[in-house]
């Protein structure tokens, strides 16, 4: 029989930020909406956050940064992603990040942002929207 | 979203070394898709080489710091490695954390691993084929070394250690349960017992139950497992737990064992496709007919028997066809 295909989502900390509450609990509300959430820990790199992602095949990314470094570390990871042959894999984030710096990351291709106040309820309505593999992987059958 | 690749592109892609291929033929495997016999057939004359070590053990033990330290080691030696992790999910929603990977981030720079988190989701008895699939498309990709880090409960973990040629049985001491544990069945399988944590007072306590364990065993073992000491968290044992493993591959070479164990292990899994194959065309589609409806409800009140039924569906042997 079919496996119902399942959300796999990575959830990643880059860069020097030590703040990690925020992923955990995001990563704790997609855990109990029933989706696989593979979680990177702090201080990675992009690479590792590319690699990770593209070994894993991951439908989305969630970004957390609270340091400061989004406009540097949201575009490289959307460039190695591309690189890496998966600019089919949704970026999303969140953090404290002003909304001028939001709407040019969402220009750039990062598909949507989270800032402090969202709910984790908003935010995994928007993964279940945003995110097709599921769907389409039992769609074969 | 995108069409879907055709599985052939895919094979030739991570033949060729294309992780991204590798990745997504995984997510088919795991997701049960229609082509995963395809793709299989695909890869499969590409197997073979890969050595494959199971590290397997209760929660806690730190099973996942001895594969993180152990890909070090390994690495050290220039193999390529790639590591299947398996994390079982929430019982509740489905869904899981599968936290393995976090202890081996710092491999996502190199080239030379490949690390894929799987969980056990809902299959019933699939994980383990999933498990063995994916252990074959890392070897098809010429990973040499290939991990596999289960929790050692329940039966299709067990399946999974058991299709290791090595398997390493990781516990921690003051755990209580730990030799418990042991005890209830994975004993056996265990090619390597790894006391980790043995900075740990009760460590030696813990060798010794182990030890006490294997003496009573009343088949004598050709190979005695070896019981390694290590503190995976400071880098201490992991190179013994290296030797003993290639110890243990040599002796399975020599001894002719190495060629015994693959072989039965594909004898299973011929009869294993055989038998899916048989219960998805010919068994299930058997219930679906009145008849058959007609005859369970006469088992039901007792006018016939479950045996007689399963004679119409499979005629037991001397009694000619149906």
């Amino acid at each position: 029989m079919a496996q119902q295909g399942r959300y796999r989502i990575l959830m990643a900390k880059a860069g020097l930020d030590g703040h990690d509450r925020g992923v955990k609990v995001v990563s704790r509300a997609l855990r109990d909406a029933g989706m696989e959430v593979i979680y990177t820990g702090l201080h990675q790199t992009p690479e590792q956050v590319v690699r990770a992602a593209i070994d894993e095949d991951v439908d989305a990314v969630g970004l957390s940064l609270l340091s400061g470094a989004h406009m540097t570390i949201f575009p490289r990871i959307l460039d190695l992603l591309r690189q890496e042959g998966g600019g089919d894999i949704l970026l999303f984030g969140g953090g404290t990040i002003p909304e001028d710096d939001v709407l040019t990351l969402k220009q750039m291709g990062v598909a949507e942002l989270f800032t402090p106040g969202a709910s984790t309820v908003d935010i995994v309505d928007w993964v279940r929207a945003h995110v097709g593999r599921p769907t389409e992987a039992s769609a074969g059958r | 979203m995108a069409t879907e690749t055709p599985a052939g592109e895919l094979v030739d892609r991570l033949l060729a070394g294309n992780r991204r291929a590798a990745g997504q033929v995984i997510s088919r495997i795991e997701d049960e898709s229609p082509d995963v016999e395809s793709i299989m057939r695909g890869i499969f004359p590409h197997t073979g080489n890969a050595y494959v070590v199971g590290i397997t053990g209760p929660p806690g033990a730190g099973k996942s710091t001895v594969v993180d330290e152990l890909i070090r080691v390994i690495r050290a030696s220039g193999k390529r490695i790639g590591v299947v992790a398996v994390d079982p999910n929430s019982p509740f929603s489905g869904g899981a954390i599968l936290g393995d990977r976090i202890r081996m981030m710092r491999h996502s720079s190199d080239t030379g691993v490949f690390i894929r988190s799987m969980g056990a989701r809902g299959h019933l008895g699939g994980l383990a084929l999933a498990a063995r699939n994916t252990i074959l498309v890392l070897d098809a990709m010429g990973f040499e070394v290939v991990l596999v880090e289960t929790v050692g409960v329940g039966q299709s973990e067990l399946e999974i250690a058991g299709t290791a040629d090595t398997v390493a049985l990781v516990v921690a001491p003051g755990m209580g349960d730990g030799v418990q544990a042991i005890k209830a069945g994975i004993m056996e399988i265990a090619d390597i017992f790894v006391v980790n944590k043995a900075d740990h007072p009760q460590a030696n306590k813990t060798v010794a139950d182990i030890r006490d364990l294997l003496r009573m065993e009343i088949a004598p073992r050709a190979w005695t497992p070896p019981i390694v000491k290590t503190v995976a968290i400071r880098n201490e044992g992991l190179e013994d737990l290296w030797i003993r493993t290639r110890q243990h591959r040599q002796y399975l070479e020599r001894s002719g064992e190495l060629e015994n164990r693959r072989k039965l292990r594909l004898e299973a899994e011929i009869l294993e496709i055989a038998d899916r194959r048989l219960r998805e065309q010919v068994l299930e589609p058997s219930t679906e007919t009145e008849e058959f409806q007609q005859l369970l409800d006469r088992v039901v009140h007792r006018e016939t028997d479950p045996y007689a039924v399963a004679d119409r569906i499979v005629p037991r042997p001397g009694l000619g066809g149906v």
